[in-house]
């Protein structure tokens, strides 16, 4: 692999990187919502129980 | 009526498609430079992705404006995921030039291109944004100062942008002039493809943080609601 070559694979790979770690940051902010809303919806279901 | 998420999964599928063709087209069909060689090659993904962090950054003023003359929440968000996105895709820029700069210079980075200075400025500018947000209390002052900030960063784009062709510089390349690209149909078609490629991956990126934002704060007042 030429010099050239190497610059322009890490020029990519540092876009593929950035854009998957940003991709990794979504799923896991999706993954947090999902479990506090899933809490939410079990004390919801706890008070119409109650009441 | 259909919620403007409910496209977001054909157009992340038409982005992925887009960005694939371009891929194709980079590395497969564009004929090589014949002055920088295949380290060219970084130019067909670097500028469009410049051009979204402006674009970013210039939406993100338009939405800072919107909330400073309406007070409407919505409009404060949607300027801070645009200059967001922009701070990701500023990185980017800094990132792939600097590689760009090696090969073609032999130098990871430069002081004395005006281009390269004044886009620096106004990526740390918008940098400082997300540490003025979150020094100040969340509501409406926060959002206000976010918004008049926003405003002031956007003075910079022009500048930036413009900067090559005001300045003499000879480091940094211009490829597009007066007389039009100074590129081949086929280096031209790449780019174009490569830009329409980025630009809807931005637009995606921003509807899929924007719904996350969302979720959050409804999830928050769901949470303040059964407390």
């Amino acid at each position: 692999m030429s010099a050239g070559e190497k610059y322009v694979a890490a020029a990519y790979g540092v876009i593929f990187v950035v854009l998957l770690l940003w991709v990794v940051i979504i799923a896991a902010k999706l993954t947090r919502l999902e479990r506090e809303l899933a809490e939410l919806a079990g004390r919801a279901r706890e008070r119409r129980d109650d009441g | 009526m259909s919620s403007p998420n409910s496209r977001v999964p054909a157009l992340a599928a038409l982005a992925t498609v887009l960005v694939g063709a371009s891929l194709v087209l980079v590395f497969f069909v564009a004929p090589e430079d014949a002055d920088q060689g295949i380290s060219q090659r970084i130019f067909y993904f670097h500028v469009p992705i410049a051009l979204t962090a402006y674009a970013c950054f210039g939406w993100g003023a338009l939405k800072a404006l919107l909330y400073l003359w309406r007070k409407d929440d919505r409009y404060d968000l949607e300027s801070y995921v645009g200059i967001h996105l922009g701070t990701v895709f500023g990185s980017l820029t800094l990132l792939t030039g600097s590689i760009w700069a090696k090969a073609s210079w032999g130098i990871w980075w430069t002081w004395s291109s005006n281009q390269l200075v004044l886009f620096l400025v106004l990526f740390l500018f918008y940098a400082a944004y997300f540490m003025l947000r979150f020094s100040v209390e969340d509501g409406p002052r926060r959002s206000s100062l976010s918004a008049v900030y926003a405003l002031f960063g956007v003075v910079l784009v022009p500048v930036s942008f413009f900067a090559i062709r005001l300045a003499s510089d000879f480091i940094h390349p211009t490829v597009f002039n007066r007389e039009g690209p100074q590129m081949s149909g086929t280096m031209f078609a790449t780019f174009c493809v490569a830009w329409a490629a980025i630009t809807l991956l931005a637009y995606v990126l921003y509807r899929v943080e924007l719904a996350g934002k969302r979720l959050d704060l409804s999830v928050r007042e769901l949470r303040e609601a059964l407390a």
